[in-house]
């Protein structure tokens, strides 16, 4: 196989320190991610049980606050690390800078919607209106 | 015992496309890798092309895909693969000529980490004296021999061939921390732009094709986690 020839020693500029930013932030919210989905696990697995879980636990469990919060940590941490890991993979594979562009900025943006909208139902939720 | 070397074959100047050429002879299982490629060479075909200077697994010259995995040829016995063994060039490297494959952009981005002793101070009267602790902090990293076994196994520098790759951040490695050193914040500034330390996606190939078994994953994310502490 003939391999493609190196730009040699050309670098990007440094700016602003985002990529060292990204990469501590994915192994913290890592860290975070494993303690929120674990416990969710736990939760709704053993605590409550598989064949309990109906629409009236969500509603109990969506009386508490915290509760709500918990599920937009879970949600917003989720879809951050997440989309960060897909920006990992359009930077390694996609060669061409508008197509990589274009693709991240869709991506970007449907990561955003997938967030606002499960952050619209968490603090709009009202059991007592359905 | 019988061996048959499926080797990779590109000669330009003859033929156009790349292929395999097959060779099978008798060779004693205690015997190199490279002893089958040499006895190749000097007995059945003088025109096959490949590096090796030492043989003695230090000069780093012969780094081959061997079985789909990249090793040094002289370090590798024939029983330790079978009696099949396929040899490739390394990955993500222009093929000039069978088993050669042009260096050029391996040594420029180690040559771009500025891999060599910086410290202006005047030196003293003896020695600069380092601790045993000091040493063992970039002891590993001293061990490499630049075959570029590591940076040609890395999927993230198959995909982008301006990232440094393992070799290169090994090499800084070894002098950012090397107390007796001054020149950290100069190679932390270079590894740490987007072609720098953070392309490794901590995928393990780089340690797991060291021949000298350097932890390199674990010395890239030194380097890492530096950059962090440092900006903080």
């Amino acid at each position: 196989m003939s391999g493609h020839r190196s730009g040699g020693g050309h670098l990007r500029p440094a700016g602003s320190g985002f990529e060292a930013k990204a990469w501590l932030f994915m192994r913290v919210s890592g860290v975070v991610l494993l303690g929120l989905a674990v416990f969710h696990f736990y939760w709704m697995h053993f605590a409550i049980g598989v064949d309990n879980i109906d629409f009236q636990t969500i509603v109990g469990r969506w009386a508490n606050p915290l509760w709500r919060l918990y599920d937009l940590a879970l949600l917003a941490f989720a879809m951050a690390h997440g989309t960060n890991g897909l920006r990992y993979v359009l930077e390694d594979y996609v060669r061409r800078p508008g197509a990589r562009h274009l693709i991240k900025g869709v991506a970007y943006v449907l990561a955003a919607i997938l967030v606002l909208a499960g952050a619209y139902i968490i603090f709009t939720f009202d059991a007592a209106g359905v | 015992m019988r061996v048959t070397f499926k080797v990779y074959r590109y000669q330009p100047e003859v033929r156009e496309d790349p292929y395999y050429d097959s060779f099978s002879f008798d060779a004693e299982p205690t015997d190199r890798v490279l002893d089958g490629l040499n006895h190749i060479k000097w007995h059945l075909d003088g025109t096959l092309a490949l590096r090796r200077s030492c043989q003695h697994g230090i000069c780093g010259s012969d780094a081959l895909r061997i079985n789909g995995v990249n090793r040094l040829a002289c370090k590798v016995l024939i029983r330790d693969v079978g009696s099949k063994i396929t040899v490739e060039p390394l990955m993500g490297c222009e093929v000039i000529k069978d088993l050669v494959v042009d260096m050029d952009p391996f040594f420029g981005h180690y040559r771009a980490v500025l891999p060599y002793f910086m410290n202006e101070e005047a030196p003293p009267d003896r020695e600069r004296i380092q601790s045993v602790e000091e040493r063992e902090a970039f002891d590993d990293t001293t061990k490499c021999i630049l075959c570029a076994a590591c940076t040609t196994s890395c999927p993230s520098r198959w995909a982008n061939p301006g990232f440094l790759g393992p070799a290169a951040i090994v090499q800084a490695h070894r002098f950012i921390f090397d107390s007796r050193d001054r020149g950290a914040a100069d190679r932390l500034s270079i590894l740490g732009e987007r072609s720098g330390v953070w392309r490794c996606r901590t995928i393990y190939n780089c340690t797991r094709a060291c021949p000298k078994e350097i932890q390199i994953t674990k010395a890239i994310g030194e380097v890492k986690r530096r950059i962090v502490d440092d900006r903080s």
